[in-house]
Parts: C-alpha cells; sequence; structure tokens
C-alpha cells in the first residue's frame, strides 16, 4: 500500500528541532497584560522567526488564561509556567521532565530579587531600567540553570558592577550639587540625606539625572571613606 | 542639626527643580531613551509605532557610524537598540557595534556591550568569533567585574570551535580566591561540556575540587555538572554517593547560611538537583540506593510547611523514591505524599499530584486505586491542563476492561481540543490502546472512524499505515472477514453522508480498504453502488490529487461488473488528460484494466490480494553483486544519514582558517587544544575505515542502561504481595471514604445523583486494577497477544508490510532480480532456474544455483577464465561473481556453503618454508615485514603469503606463490585490486607457471592515491593444474597508512617556510611516553619515528618539530609536518600538509602508536 506522507515540520516537537544544548529553561518573557514584550531571554539558540512565532504563541495562550486557573501550561512538548505579578505576566519555558512547582518558584525569587535592587518594582521600572532587569537575570540564571539562589549573593554581585556605575554617576552629581557638601559637612545623618536628597532630579547638560535612595547612600559613603 | 536640615531643605528648591511626581523616582524621561519609550507607550496603533521605530532606527544607524559617537553615548544607543530589538525590530547593523563596545568601552560600556551581543547574537553567529580576543583578554583583567562580565557572556555563549582558546584561562579560575569567579568558571565549564564534552574531560578532577569548595554556591553549581555527568554514565560516579547523602543531609539539617534559605527553607535548588543525582545514582542498585534511604525519608518528614516550594522538594523525593531500588516503608510514605498533592484544593498541586501518579502508576497501577474519585473530577475539571493530565495518567492504567471508557473520555477531549501537538499525541494514544485492548469489531472500526476523522491530516502517518497493515494481514477466517467487511459497510455509509467534512488522510483509508475487500458485500445488488461512491469523491471539490490517485487505483480494483466499467470509462476520460502525471498514469491504468478483463484478473486477482506475496526485504539475492563490488573496491554503501553527517563533518574541517586570523588564540591553542574525537573519528571514517568509525563513535554515544529492572509490568513483586495481603478496596463497593472531596455537601438537592454517576464512572474507569492482577492490570507492557495485535512477522516486517496493491510490483521486479543474478552464475540453467525463480524465494533460488554450479563441475569457469586474462575490468567482476567457487580463506563468507564446499577445513600455514631466500637479491637488503600468510589451498597444496619491503621511493609488496604439489600450476594470473592505491606489476613479465615444490614471487609496487587510516587490498589468482579444472583463490591483505610514510628529510628553515604554506592543520593533545632514560618528548618522538618512520627535524627545548611523507607515486610525494610540544602532561600536536585527508589518518595512528608503547 502506498505510505501516507510525513506531516509537516511545524508540527514536530519543539525539543527535538532544538537539542543540542540540554538546558533546563528554554526561555523567559517578561510581558504585560497588553502583550507588549518587556523582557526577553533564550536560552537555547532559537531562529528569529521562531522566537516570535513563540512569543506570540505565549502571550495569546497565557492572556487568555482565567484567574485561578492552573500556573503550568503545555505548548508542544514544552511545559510552560507563567505567573501574574501585578499588570506583568513571567512565563518561561521548560523541558517536560522538570518540575513545574520549583519553576513557579524561581519566577518568585526573580521578582523578589527585583524588588529588592529596585524596591517596591512596578512595571515601569522595568520597561526604562530593562537593562537593569537583565543584568541581575544573568547573575539569578546562567545557560538556563540557576546559579545563584543565595539573594544577598545575587544582589550584593549586582550591585558589585553597578557601584562602579554610581561611582561614575555620583563624580559628576557631586560637581553639580555643592549642596551635599554643605549636607555633608553639615553633619547630617546618612538616612536625613537620603530623605532629602532622593528622588530628586538634577539638570545637566546631558539630561536630567534622578537621583536615587542609593546613590545617596553611596554618596555618603564615599565622602566617609 | 535640625536646623542644618532645614537650612538645606529650603536651600534645596532654588538648586533644583523638584519634580514632586511620586513614583518616578528613577525613571530618565528626558533621555533619549526615556523619549523613546514614553513615544512608543502614547501610541494607538501598530502602524505608528513602525514608523516611529523605523525613524529611531534610522537615528540610530547614523549615530553609530558616525566617528564622533563616544564610547559613553554608545552605550546609550546600545540600549536603545536593545529595545527596539524586543519590540521585533531588527537592528542587525548595531551587532557589530555591541562587539566593539564590549571591546573597546570602559568597564560600564563594556558591560552594556556583553548584555546587547548575549542578547543578538546565536551562539552560531560567526560576529562572535570577533569577541574571543576580548573575551580571553578580560579574563585576564585585574578587575574583578570584568573577569565577571566575561564569564558570564562565556557561559551564555561560545562559539564550539574556539573553546580551546579560552579553555586554560577559564580552567585557571577554578582556583580563584574569589568565590563569585570560581562559582561562574564552574558554570562556564558546564556550559563546554554540553556543547563539547571532550573538551573538558581532562579537568574532572578540578570538579571534584569544586564539589568540595568550601563556597557553597560553588558547590550547587558544580553539581549542574556532576547531575549531568551521573547521568551519562552513573556506575562511574556511584563513589559520589556518599557525598551526595552526606551533602543533602547537611542542606536538609539547615547547616547552610541563612541567605540560602528560600521562604526558610533550606537551599530548596540545591536540594532538588541533589536528589535527582541520587535517583540516577541508585536506579537499579540496591547497594547504593540502601546508603540513601534515611537522607530520603529525612527530607520527606522535613519538607512539612505548606508551601510551594515544599510541595517541590516533595515532588522530587518522590520521584527519587520510586526510582531508587524500592523500599516499602518509603513507598508507603510517598504514596502517602502523592495523596496530599491530589487533594489540594490548589490547583498547582492537583497537577503535580496528577502528574505524580502518572509517574508511579507506570511501577504499580493499584496506586491509582484510592484515589479515583479525585481523578474522575479531575476529569470533568474546568481547566484543560488538569484534564489533559488526566488523560496521560488514565492511558497508563488501560487495559481491555476500561478500555472503551478511558478511550471515549480522550475522545471527547480531542473533540473540543483545537491544539494540534496535543490532538496529535492523543490521536496516536488511543490509536494505540485501540489496537491493543480493543473488546470487538465494531467498537474497533468505530474508534478508529473517530480517530481519523478527529486526527485530521495532522495525526502521524503510521496510524493510518498501522491500520491499514492490521487490517491485511490477518489471516482469512472468519474473524478477520467481518472485521473487514464491517469496515467496507461503516464507510459505505459514511460516503453516503456527507463527506466534505472527512479529513483527506481518512478518504484515502476508505478509498484503500472499499478498493480492497468490496468484494465481501457479496449480497449487495447493486455492483456499482461502491464505484458511484468513489465517483463522487473524485467529483468533490475539496478532495487532493493525492487522493484522487487513491481513488482512482480502488476503482481500478472495482470494475469488475459493466456498470462499473462504464462509470470507469467516464473517469478516465476526465482524467486522461490530466496535467498530474500520477493522476494521468492511474486513469490510464484504470482504462486498460477495466477493459481487458483477463490481464485484470492477472494482474489484480480478486482473493489472491490477500495473501501478501512473499518480498526479499533484506535484498539478499543482491549479496553476491555487493560482495563482488566490494572485492573489486567499491566503497561500502553510506546511509543518507551517514553521507550527510560526512558532509556535515567537511563544512566543520572549513572553519579551520577563522583560527588563521586570530594571532592570540591561536597561541594559546598550541597549549592544550584538543579535537573532540568525534571529529576525528568522523574524518578517519571518510577515509573508508568503517570498523574504526563505528567503534570511536560508540565511545562518545550515551550509553544505553543495560541493567535489569526492578519493577515488573505488574509493579514492584514484594509491592505487590504486600498488595495481595491487605484488602485493597474493591472497586465495584467504592466506599465514600475513600473521596472525602467529593461534592454531595455542595449540592444537598441533587447532590446524590451525580455523585452516584461519578461512582459509576469509576468503577467503569478502574475495573481490572487492584481487584486480580491478571495480565492487564499493567497491561502497559506487551500482553498476552490479543486479536488486535498486529502478527509478528520477523525482521522483514517492513518490508513485508508493503503487501497490497503495489506489491504486485516489487515481487514481479524481485522475480526479475533473481533471473539476472541466475543468469549472472550459471548460464547454462537459465531456462529452468529463471522458471523456478518465480515461484522459490530468491535465497532458495541462489542456493540452488550455487548447488548447481558445483556438482555440474563448472563448465562455465573456464569462459570466466579467460576473459580475466584478456584483463578487462568488467571481466574481473565477472572472474570475482565465482568466488563462492573457490571461497576465500580470510574473508569468511557463509560458513554453511563453505563447509559444504571444503570437507576438509584444515588451514596449514606453510611457515617452514624458507620463504627469506626466495627475496629478490635488490631488495634483501632494506627494510621488510614479516611474511603474513595469505591464503592456502584445501590441501596445503598451494600457499600464498605476503611481504612488504619499504623502499624509499615505494612499498614494494611481494606476493610468494608456494606451490607444495608435484604437479606444476598454469595459466597463472595475479589480479590486486584497491580503490585507493596505485599498484603496479614489476616483476619483467608476469609469470605464467610455477613447477611442482617452487616458490615464485609477484613484485608489485604499490602508493597510495589519497591518504587513508587503512586499506583493504583484495587479491585474486587463478591457475589450473595440469589435469584439473580452472581455480581461483581470493585473499585480501590489509595496508595501513604507515606502511606508506617516508622520512622527509629538510631543514629547520625549510619547514618554517612549508609549515607556513600549509592549508590543512589538525590539533591534538597525545599521551606522553615515559622512559626512565630519556626525556619525555625525546622519547615519544623516538618511538614515534620508529614506529611511523618519521624524522625529526629539530628539537627545541619542550617543542619538537617533525616531518614525513605520503609515498605518492614515483618521484611525488604529500608531506606531513608535526610541531610538537609538551604542555603538562600531555604532548600537543600540530599537523600541517597541503592535503586534506592526511593529518587525520597520520594523528590516528600516531595515537595508536603511542598508546601501544
Amino acid at each position: 500500500m502506498p505510505q501516507v506522507p510525513e506531516i509537516s515540520m511545524a508540527l514536530l516537537p519543539f525539543i527535538n528541532n532544538y537539542t543540542h544544548l540540554q538546558c533546563k529553561m528554554r526561555f523567559l518573557l517578561l510581558f504585560s497584560r497588553q502583550g507588549k514584550l518587556r523582557l526577553q531571554k533564550w536560552f537555547t539558540p532559537i531562529p528569529e522567526r521562531e522566537k516570535k512565532k513563540i512569543t506570540r504563541d505565549m502571550t495569546t495562550m497565557v492572556l487568555a488564561r482565567k484567574p485561578r486557573s492552573c500556573n503550568f501550561l503545555h505548548w508542544k512538548d514544552l511545559k510552560i509556567v507563567y505567573k501574574r505579578y501585578a499588570s506583568l505576566y513571567f512565563c518561561c519555558g521548560l523541558d517536560a521532565e522538570e518540575n513545574e512547582l520549583l519553576a513557579l518558584e524561581m519566577l518568585h525569587r526573580y521578582v523578589e530579587l527585583l524588588d529588592k535592587y529596585f524596591g517596591n518594582v512596578c512595571e515601569l521600572d522595568i520597561i526604562f531600567n530593562f537593562e537593569k532587569a537583565y543584568f541581575i537575570l544573568d547573575e539569578f540564571l546562567l545557560g538556563g540553570e540557576v546559579q545563584e539562589t543565595s539573594k544577598l549573593v545575587v544582589a550584593r554581585s549586582v550591585e558589585a558592577s553597578d557601584m562602579l556605575q554610581e561611582k561614575q554617576r555620583l563624580m559628576e552629581i557631586i560637581l553639580l550639587f555643592p549642596l551635599f557638601f554643605s549636607c555633608y559637612h553639615g553633619g547630617i545623618h546618612e538616612q536625613a540625606c537620603i530623605l532629602t536628597l532622593g528622588g530628586m532630579d538634577l539638570h545637566t547638560p546631558e539630561g536630567i539625572w534622578t537621583i536615587t535612595d542609593l546613590e545617596v547612600l553611596l554618596l555618603y559613603r564615599t565622602m566617609e571613606l | 542639626m535640625s536646623d542644618v536640615v532645614e537650612k538645606t531643605l529650603s536651600a534645596l528648591p532654588s538648586l533644583l527643580s523638584l519634580d514632586s511626581q511620586a513614583g518616578a523616582g528613577k525613571l530618565s524621561p528626558s533621555s533619549k531613551l526615556g523619549n523613546l519609550i514614553k513615544g512608543i507607550t502614547e501610541l494607538t496603533s501598530k502602524h505608528e509605532e513602525e514608523t516611529l521605530i523605523k525613524k529611531e532606527l534610522e537615528s540610530i544607524k547614523e549615530q553609530v557610524a558616525s566617528p564622533n559617537t563616544t564610547m559613553r553615548q554608545m552605550k546609550e544607543i546600545m540600549v536603545r537598540a536593545i529595545y527596539c530589538e524586543m519590540l521585533g525590530y531588527q537592528a542587525s547593523f548595531s551587532y557589530i557595534h555591541a562587539i566593539k563596545l564590549a571591546q573597546q568601552g570602559s568597564v560600564l560600556e563594556k558591560r552594556v556591550g556583553y548584555l546587547a551581543v548575549s542578547l543578538f547574537l546565536n551562539e552560531t553567529d560567526e560576529f562572535l568569533l570577533l569577541l574571543v580576543n576580548t573575551v580571553l583578554k578580560d579574563l585576564q583583567s585585574t578587575n574583578l567585574i570584568e573577569v565577571c562580565m566575561a564569564l558570564t557572556v562565556v557561559s551564555q555563549m561560545f562559539p564550539k570551535d574556539m573553546i580551546p582558546a579560552i579553555l586554560p584561562v577559564v580552567e585557571e579560575k577554578l582556583t580563584h580566591p574569589k568565590e563569585i569567579i570560581r562559582r561562574k568558571a564552574v558554570l562556564a565549564l558546564y556550559k563546554f561540556y554540553l556543547i563539547a564534552p571532550n573538551q573538558v574531560q581532562h579537568i574532572h578532577s578540578k570538579f571534584r575540587k569544586a564539589l568540595c569548595d568550601k563556597d557553597p554556591g560553588v558547590m550547587t553549581a558544580s553539581l549542574h555538572i556532576y547531575l549531568q555527568l551521573i547521568k551519562e554514565n552513573p556506575e562511574s560516579y556511584k563513589d559520589l554517593t556518599g557525598s551526595m547523602v552526606t551533602i543533602l543531609r547537611q542542606v536538609v539539617g539547615g547547616k547552610l547560611p541563612l541567605d540560602f534559605n528560600y521562604h526558610s527553607v533550606p537551599a530548596p535548588w540545591l536540594q532538588i538537583q541533589l536528589l535527582r543525582i541520587l535517583a540516577y545514582l541508585g536506579k537499579e542498585d540496591q547497594g547504593t540506593s540502601e546508603m540513601m534511604y534515611d537522607v530520603l525519608e529525612e527530607s520527606l518528614r522535613r519538607a512539612e510547611m505548606n508551601h510551594n516550594i515544599t510541595y517541590a522538594i516533595l515532588f522530587e523525593c518522590v520521584k527519587t523514591i520510586y526510582t531508587v531500588h524500592p523500599k516499602s516503608q518509603l513507598l508507603e510514605k510517598a504514596a502517602e505524599c502523592i495523596g496530599n498533592f491530589v487533594l489540594s484544593p490548589k490547583i498547582n498541586l492537583k497537577y503535580l499530584g496528577l502528574k505524580a501518579l502518572t509517574y508511579v502508576v507506570q511501577q504499580d497501577a493499584n496506586l491509582a486505586l484510592p484515589h479515583q474519585m479525585t481523578i474522575i473530577e479531575c476529569l470533568d475539571h474546568s481547566d484543560v491542563i488538569i484534564k489533559r493530565e488526566t488523560l496521560e495518567l488514565l492511558f497508563r492504567i488501560t487495559n481491555a476492561q476500561n478500555v472503551t471508557v478511558i478511550v471515549e473520555k480522550m475522545l471527547e477531549f480531542l473533540r473540543l481540543t483545537c491544539d494540534d501537538y496535543s490532538t496529535i499525541d492523543l490521536v496516536g494514544k488511543v490509536a494505540e490502546l485501540a489496537e491493543k485492548y480493543s473488546p470487538d469489531n465494531v467498537w474497533f472500526i468505530q474508534t478508529m472512524n473517530s480517530v481519523f476523522s478527529l486526527g485530521g491530516d495532522v495525526m502521524q502517518p503510521d496510524i493510518p499505515n498501522n491500520f491499514l497493515r492490521l487490517l491485511a494481514e490477518g489471516v482469512d477466517n472468519v474473524e478477520d472477514r467481518q472485521l473487514r467487511l464491517f469496515a467496507v459497510d461503516s464507510y459505505v455509509s459514511l460516503l453516503q453522508g456527507e463527506t466534505a467534512k472527512l479529513p483527506q488522510r481518512f478518504l484515502q483509508v476508505i478509498s484503500w480498504v472499499l478498493g480492497e475487500y468490496s468484494y465481501l458485500r457479496e449480497e449487495e445488488s447493486d455492483p456499482g453502488s461502491v464505484m458511484r461512491l468513489l465517483a463522487r469523491l473524485l467529483d468533490q471539490r475539496h478532495t487532493s490529487t493525492e487522493t484522487r490517485s487513491w481513488v482512482l487505483g480502488a476503482m481500478t480494483k472495482l470494475c469488475s461488473s459493466p456498470v462499473s466499467v462504464a462509470l470507469a470509462r467516464d473517469v478516465c476520460e476526465r482524467y486522461s488528460g490530466s496535467l498530474n502525471t500520477v493522476l494521468r498514469q492511474k486513469a490510464q491504468e484504470l482504462m486498460i484494466l477495466s477493459q481487458d478483463t483477463k490481464l485484470r484478473a492477472r494482474v489484480l486477482p480478486a482473493e489472491g490480494r490477500l495473501e501478501s506475496p512473499e518480498v526479499d526485504s533484506s535484498l539478499s539475492f543482491l549479496d553476491g553483486y555487493v560482495s563482488d563490488a566490494l572485492a573489486a573496491g567499491a566503497a561500502p554503501y553510506k546511509s543518507p544519514h551517514q553521507r550527510q553527517e560526512d558532509l556535515v563533518q567537511e563544512k566543520a574541517l572549513s572553519l579551520e582558517p577563522y583560527g588563521l586570523s586570530l594571532p592570540v588564540s591561536l597561541s594559546s591553542c598550541s597549549i592544550t587544544d584538543r579535537r573532540s574525537p568525534t571529529l576525528l573519528s568522523m574524518s578517519s571514517g571518510l577515509s573508508g575505515n568503517s570498523t574504526e568509525l563505528s567503534h570511536q563513535e560508540g565511545s562518545t554515544t550515551l550509553k544505553l542502561e543495560g541493567v535489569k529492572r526492578v519493577w515488573g509490568k505488574d509493579g514492584y513483586l514484594a509491592q505487590q504481595q504486600s498488595a495481595g495481603e491487605t484488602p485493597t478496596p474493591l472497586v465495584e463497593l467504592p466506599s465514600p471514604l475513600l473521596s472525602p472531596q467529593s461534592p454531595p455537601s455542595q449540592k444537598p438537592s441533587s447532590g446524590l445523583e451525580p455523585d452516584q454517576e461519578k461512582r459509576q464512572l469509576a468503577s467503569s474507569l478502574f475495573v481490572g486494577l487492584g481487584s486480580h492482577n491478571s495480565v492487564c492490570l499493567m497491561g502497559r507492557a506487551e500482553t498476552a497477544p490479543r486479536h488486535f495485535r498486529r502478527k509478528p512477522r520477523g525482521e522483514s516486517s517492513s518490508g513485508a508490510s508493503e503487501g497490497s496493491s503495489d506489491s504486485s510490483h516489487s515481487s514481479r521486479s524481485a522475480a526479475v532480480d533473481n533471473l539476472l543474478h541466475s543468469n549472472l552464475l550459471d548460464s547454462t540453467t537459465v531456462a529452468s532456474e529463471g522458471g523456478a525463480a518465480t515461484t522459490t524465494t530468491p535465497q532458495q533460488t541462489s542456493q540452488r544455483t550455487l548447488d548447481h554450479t558445483t556438482s555440474n563441475g563448472n563448465p562455465h569457469v573456464e569462459g570466466t577464465e579467460q576473459r580475466v586474462e584478456a584483463g578487462g575490468p568488467l571481466s574481473l567482476i565477472r572472474g570475482n561473481g565465482m568466488v563462492a567457487v573457490v571461497p576465500p580463506t580470510h574473508t569468511q563468507t557463509d560458513p554453511q556453503t563453505q563447509q559444504d564446499l571444503h570437507p576438509a577445513p584444515a588451514l596449514e600455514r606453510p611457515r617452514d618454508l624458507p620463504l627469506t631466500s626466495h627475496l629478490p637479491a635488490e631488495l634483501s637488503g632494506l627494510a621488510r615485514s614479516e611474511f603474513t600468510p595469505l591464503c592456502s589451498d584445501q590441501d596445503s597444496s598451494l600457499a600464498l603469503s605476503a611481504c612488504r619491503v619499504y623502499k624509499e621511493d615505494a612499498l614494494v609488496l611481494l606476493v610468494f606463490i608456494s606451490n607444495n604439489n608435484d604437479s606444476a600450476l598454469h595459466q597463472m594470473v595475479l589480479q590486486l585490486t584497491c580503490k585507493e592505491l596505485e599498484i603496479s606489476c614489476i616483476s619483467g613479465s608476469p609469470l605464467k607457471e610455477v613447477k611442482g615444490h617452487s616458490v615464485s614471487v609477484c613484485l608489485h609496487t604499490v602508493v597510495m592515491k589519497r591518504a587513508s587510516v587503512q586499506v583493504e587490498l583484495a587479491g585474486l589468482l587463478s591457475y589450473q593444474r595440469p589435469l584439473g579444472q580452472p581455480q581461483a583463490a581470493q585473499f585480501s591483505l590489509s595496508l595501513s597508512l604507515k606502511h606508506f610514510l617516508r622520512p622527509l628529510t629538510v631543514s629547520t628553515g625549510d619547514y618554517g617556510k612549508m609549515w607556513l604554506s600549509f592549508s590543512h592543520d589538525l590539533k591534538q593533545n597525545l599521551r606522553l611516553v615515559t622512559t626512565e632514560h630519556q626525556e619525555p618528548l625525546t622519547a615519544t618522538l623516538d618511538a614515534l619515528k620508529g614506529k611511523l618512520h618519521l624524522h625529526v627535524v629539530d628539537i627545541i627545548g619542550s617543542e619538537g618539530i617533525v616531518a614525513c611523507r605520503l609515498l605518492q607515486g614515483p618521484g611525488q610525494g604529500q608531506p606531513c609536518l608535526l610541531h610538537c610540544r609538551v604542555h603538562a602532561d600531555s604532548l600537543a600536536v600540530w599537523l600541517r600538509s597541503p592535503v586534506p585527508e592526511l593529518p587525520d589518518s597520520l594523528l590516528y595512528h600516531c595515537q595508536k602508536a603511542l598508546t601501544e608503547t
């Protein structure tokens, strides 16, 4: 009897197509309630077109879920684990053998890390500082594996890199900010300084700098050194 | 102090413009990125977004191209480019600038550069090669942050071919004082292990050090590597069980620093990693499993808090307990634990519980029993994911008794789902269950009908194929007839209805079945009815061309009655002009066959087509031809897949020149560059050494576990006994205690009824489980052969499955081949044997032909031999065609044939003959090999031996023909053939005869056409005794590359020049030979020199240069240069040559030579 023809490529399992890397997490996507992508991280090499298709599928699938339903989904032969935090959806694709609950908690840990870094994180923080969110992610997950689970250590290593960045900015701020000297030399306490100066905008030739609490603190500490 | 604050506060507004907007603290809306993002969010349409982004990309493009852009501005631009890419717009022009930023920027800019690179590029991107030097520089930087960034990017993506360039530096970092660097280095090595396992083989001892690192983070990171290693090869890491158990005990006991806690659970990720490792270690190993029982129990006990993370640990724990060698106490606890999951009101936990159940019922189906009611509830759950998982579980517990209910549930789900992927999956499962457990014909056909209509055109093609095979293969008894008849009836009624919605695949199945088995509906009054239905299908617009050709095929089988013939003629007229050639051909066939009843009866016998014709799927009738071709030097067959791999291999080699453009990486390459053995074996495979290929491949592929399973199909034995003792809840009387979650309280009025229904459902679903442990208890494994199971057809089933309309062709062609075959062997018996070939199997025929030949006194041999003397290549093949007449003694063919032909199997070697004395004088002074016996006659009257003499410009192969008989040998012709070699005879006149009790020598010079590791030389000696028939002796001799290597004497200066001019190179680490009184380098090079005839040009310190050439025709030779350098305990060898194959094959011999010493 004649053989029935093969099925089309589009229906083949996902894993079979990209197996050469056996990492546990395939991708992590952050998107808004409107389906706008806020962050994407791919842990396996995937062609651009496939990425777009996955992103589209994920947003439609996840956004169509009713509240209080299961946080896990199937997509091809991948497990999708998602969770909504305020207006932002965190969604990741895993190997079928992986532990979904653990992945769920991993998303939560990432949110905690973001929260610790930004301080009461909201979607806007991630929109405007997405590169920071990537840096934090890189310290937490490496190549699809949990790299460091200690919140302190992650925060410390992100901050260590940030510190440099801040130092550079601080120098600039100090130049523009003679007031700080008066505050500092006037013996104002660290906390009071933060309260006063944190969140203020400075007009500089390059645009407006907004001073963060952390920057004030760092500035203070730098002065102390 | 307070007045100072007040003063400051009052002074502030004058200095700063206060933006009082809350929450906007960290946003910098006035920056360019801020503006862009703001702009985007304010837009309403997709089109507007596109225009905006296009404008933005234009401006970015302009800025990056401008030479005035500082790195600092570049950093900001890059962030914008990342944003555009995230929105789905290509910014590929910026990729190169991202690399530049990572290269040239200060630390902060670098960081963004690296981030952009990791987001923009793929592992396979060629741009990454430009990053190698930057990474290398940063890895060696004194700035910790730079090192961290480099390690991060390396563990995310790194070109495989460039790993050797940075491997030593990354390795160094394993001993770095900072734990964060050590951790990242371990992860980078883990990544290397995943993409190129062979590269990191030598650092396994360092992984152990990482496992014992005092920093828990580094230790955790090293577990990633161990999980992978142990998964691939648990046997070699059993000694780690103790350490893993200790670590887990400490973690569970809360010995880690508090900041590793996650919601007050100690290091859950670490725990789970350890549990997985333990599962791999303890699998099917009682001894190892016993070591971990305690700690597993402790893990179960400690994880009691009600939080997701503890459930995650519990789940992993249960899985481990059910994977390792079973211990009943633990199993009970684990089962209890699963109960907590399944009964949990939290939907995520329920899901996980079902998943756990699915896992454990494969070992013991009874475990599902206590949860029947929950399972039933989950079947009707509002969330499809839960439903889907429940079906998965039911699939695992299906048996002959509950199959109808379960399949019904699956089909119900299928009707609602619109996801292709789960449709494919479920349809396959339903088909499998239906085939295995079908209770009766009607149900089976109906179920398969649903499968075909629901699965449509997305299902796996083997479902319809298997179904048709099942229908066709049955023996012709009443039951099978009924099944077919029922199928026909059901399809006829289907076709009578609306056919527009039926998938094409289904229509194809229908038309085939109708074509084959419509004759079973004898009682049918109207003979043309089926024909008309089929014709209607043809008329429909949505019917695909492929389906049409199936329909036409079916019509060809059906057109027996006059009505049908008329109908057929109509159809033919329409399709004989079709643009599609297949359709046109089918129409043509139909036309001819419908008009010629006799021909039709012969081609498509109504009853006869039930018996599938014998097809020799192994194509054994071609064996003779194949062995002849092989003996004549043809390359062995390579499957398309293999050829593809070779191609890929060639591509991989062509990547090499990239190395040249990177001087820094190259210099470090030469230190510890290793080529993966896979690559090497592939290239040696190219040169035709198939045994070596398979051997080496074996070492790189995963080892399949061949350990016996503790779990039988009825679950673990001990478990089952206990299940027999303790009365399991009887299914027929489900007690309400079993379902504490059952909902009667919710609906007091009508609550009783649905509950009743559910119980009924439960009893029908779980029937056959627990109540009696029959074979069907765990029906998943192979059960007793049932009616619906396909009949085993031996190895040749794939070929035999062709049995249907097409098979008449194949059987005919087989007969034709047979004819040819016998013709080739025995021209005198063509008539009789050719006739027989149509009735017997090919093997039988060839066997008979063979017998015939030998008993006949081979009159034809003479003829062939004359042709051999004529010396044409064609006649050579013919001559080899009679291998079986005097079978070769070296190449063992079919032992049975050989015994038949040679009752005296004595194979004495003429060792006592002083062959040395027959060595020609001009060759006696040269280096030569031992004498190798090639073959001898059955009574030792004739013996062949060979000897190699290594001349400076050629390899001389001497074949000694010793005649130990009184009678002389006449008409002697010696033929040596090998595709890879160039062979020329140098003994003045080709010898014709050898007198009694004397030895003759044939001299041949042999050189290699193309470098290969080893070649097989095939030889054939034909001769005649005075009173006997012509005879032939066949032999083979293997020659290796080293026989063709000669030292190449060059000066160091010339060597340097040649080195630069050769383009093909290869690097590999080799073992160092150590002797007492020599430097390791000298000893190793001496060993190579002695074994492979290499010339050591110079040795300077820890480096040595060696040269050799490969014989290739008179006065020619391909040089190969070796650069050796001692590094640590190994010898890094770098080979270069103008020809691509030579380094590969030579390296192989170097390795071999060194392992032998």
